[in-house]
């Protein structure tokens, strides 16, 4: 297993120093000067002159790159033009506000999901199946911010429950620890606040958990008939076990694999679909931010919240993959 | 599937082998055809694909005609089915416009990342060693990135725009049909039929594009298929970020990103249709790809 687990450690490393040239590269790609392109046109020359300093453009190519690759390994993603903060400490600002629709969107997925793909496959053919299988077709084929759109129309426009987007209420105030709020509001005793950002969280995290919940649903049930026909499972019938037992103890435990490769997949699309759904809800996130500094034409913020959301990428698939050795020997002794 | 004369007193035995001699594209329809979904999915597509080509030439856009400014934002009626918008404009003829930038821009994107794909795919199994190291290797960083990140950094830096957009889906999705190129080569190398080809001489390239390639056609046009369902979504996103398609200009995920301005007013006319444009496209393209995987996997073939 170790030795599974250093392979895939070892492997991961050119991929990075790889994505690390790529995104560093970008701005390089950039026809024009970048400092120009930022400032605009009627930027002073001793304001071009300072960018382009700040970007180390003046140096030689390769040296440019040394030193961005030495500093993003000391955690320095480089330092934002307009407002001079340093990204990394603005990424770990507004990264846990990401993590928590992140997380709760998967929540939202594997709740709905699971259990509907597993009563889809033990009722195959039934009306819930045609029925929910129908709503997991449309729903991947669905923009995510166009179903995030129409739930704030419909709950917030038309029956006025829920917030149209933010953490919080506007003019509410909270010094967060961790910035995720739903933890924060929980353990400092604010049970008022605790159910507020409750409340804002409710919409975007169905709006982002939509797709990977049709994706799951899907999966679960493919994967479950698959398992259900097996001889096993007759043998489990034959025994005389109770149905409950024999989906939940021997067919579920058997379905797990692809479910949980799939889950691990999603990780992506949840990464890319904070983005949008961070733009639809006003949501202080990094996926937001990105999309502001691209309007704002501010290239090391581009840059960095793409290498680190890359590297986050890249390292959740590998714990997916290891994780899944761990579950099915097999692969690890490929 | 082998002919036997029908004089044959083979048949008596065997009668299943009288049926008339199809080939595996004619056989692979047949059974597409015969799928409900499918045949769902094909008339959606064929309807936006009319919508696309018909309607440029029928009645080209003109942003000075279309604007009406004394019938803004009216609700659905009989003179606007699905309403008009902020400037007046009818969201229906919207649409049906817009369908030229979604499927052009899906198609076009995912006819390039197939071209460029394949082509690296089936250099990268061909040639094996550093090439097929190297080739890979660009491969995996590319998909290190989630895929309408990478996009939206590309187009970012490039800028904004339709073609663009197109350029930059379409440089996210091409590892995905050099992997498929490339397994399908790894997998046929050491079969006979090439090492026969081999054997009479016959010159590398044309054993890669006139034998192996065309066993990796129908695990491409599968993923193909279901490729410009997520083209067309990206494209939407891309839009509604402001970074596709310009206005004047109607696009889908552009319309929907002006119906924000329009939520808290009440007008969902701007905000249903478009969405439900990009909806039944994506679903269209989604239903066929399915329909084409089940029609063309060999494992599915007992008739």
């Amino acid at each position: 297993m170790l030795r599974y687990v250093i392979k895939r450690f070892l492997t991961v490393i050119p991929v990075l120093v790889g994505v690390s040239m790529l995104v560093f590269s970008f701005v390089r790609m950039v026809p024009g000067d970048p400092a120009t392109i930022m400032l605009g046109e009627r930027a002073t020359a001793e304001n071009i002159a300072r960018v382009r300093e700040q970007l180390g453009l003046t140096k030689p190519i390769y040296e440019q790159y040394w030193i961005f690759l030495s500093n993003a390994l000391q955690g320095n993603l480089g330092t934002s033009v307009l407002r001079q903060e340093p990204v990394t400490e603005e990424i770990v600002r507004r990264f846990p506000a990401t993590i928590e629709l992140t997380l709760a969107a998967i929540l939202v997925a594997l709740v709905v999901g699971i259990p509907a793909g597993i009563i889809s496959a033990i009722r195959r053919g039934s009306w819930f199946d045609t029925f929910s299988m129908l709503i997991a077709l449309t729903g991947v084929s669905m923009p995510i911010f166009w179903l995030g759109l129409m739930l704030v129309f419909l709950f917030s426009v038309v029956l006025h429950v829920l917030p149209t987007g933010g953490r919080l209420d506007s003019g509410t105030s909270f010094a967060a620890t961790t910035n995720l709020l739903v933890l924060d509001t929980l353990l400092s005793g604010h049970v008022d606040l605790f159910f507020q950002s409750l409340r804002h969280l409710c919409l975007p995290a169905i709006a982002l958990g939509t797709i990977p919940m049709a994706i799951i649903a899907r999966m679960t049930r493919s994967s479950m008939l698959e398992v259900l026909s097996a001889d096993y499972i007759r043998t489990a019938h034959a025994k005389g076990l109770k149905e409950r037992a024999v989906v939940i103890r021997h067919a579920l435990r058997n379905a797990w694999l692809p479910v949980i490769t799939v889950v691990g997949l999603q990780v992506g699309r949840l990464l890319s679909g904070a983005i949008l759904t961070e733009t639809v809800f006003s949501w202080p996130g990094i996926g937001r931010w990105l999309v502001d500094a691209i309007f704002s034409r501010d290239f090391p913020i581009v840059q960095g919240v793409t290498l680190f959301i890359a590297i986050i990428f890249v390292g959740v698939n590998l714990i997916v993959d290891i994780l899944y050795a761990f579950v099915d020997p097999r692969i690890r002794f490929e | 599937m082998s002919t036997i004369p029908l004089t044959s007193d083979k048949l008596k035995f065997v009668p299943v082998l009288a049926r008339p001699a199809r080939s595996l594209w004619r056989d692979a329809w047949h059974r597409l055809i015969a799928n409900r979904l499918a045949r769902l999915g094909i008339a959606i597509v064929v309807f936006f694909l009319f919508l696309a080509i018909v309607i440029p030439f029928a009645s080209p856009y003109n942003a000075k005609i279309d604007s009406d400014l004394a019938n803004q934002l009216l609700e659905p009626s009989l003179q606007h089915l699905m309403g008009t918008d902020e400037q007046g404009r009818d969201v229906m003829v919207r649409i049906a416009h817009g369908a030229q930038a979604s499927l052009g821009v899906g198609l076009g994107a995912v006819s390039l990342a197939v071209v460029i794909g394949t082509l690296l795919g089936l250099i990268s199994g061909f040639a094996g060693k550093s090439v097929d190291l190297f080739i890979m290797f660009l491969m995996d960083i590319l998909l290190a990135f989630p895929g309408l990140l990478l996009a939206i950094a590309v187009v970012a830096l490039i800028g904004p725009g339709l073609f663009n957009s197109m350029l930059a889906i379409s440089v996210v999705s091409i590892p995905v049909y050099a992997r498929i190129a490339r397994s399908t080569v790894l997998s046929l190398k050491e079969q006979e039929f090439v090492t026969a080809a081999r054997c009479v001489g016959v010159r590398s390239s044309h054993i890669l594009f006139r034998h192996v390639f065309p066993n990796s056609l129908s695990p491409i046009l599968v993923q193909g298929t279901l490729g410009i369902a997520t083209a067309i979504l990206e494209i939407a996103a891309l839009g509604f970020l402001g970074l596709g398609q310009q206005p004047p200009y109607p696009e889908w995920g552009a319309m929907l990103a002006d119906s924000v301005k329009y939520l808290t007013s009440g007008a969902w006319w701007v905000l249903l249709f478009p969405g439900f444009a990009i909806m039944l496209t994506v679903l269209g393209f989604n239903l066929l790809g399915d329909g084409l995987r089940d029609a063309l996997d060999p494992r599915l073939r007992v008739d």
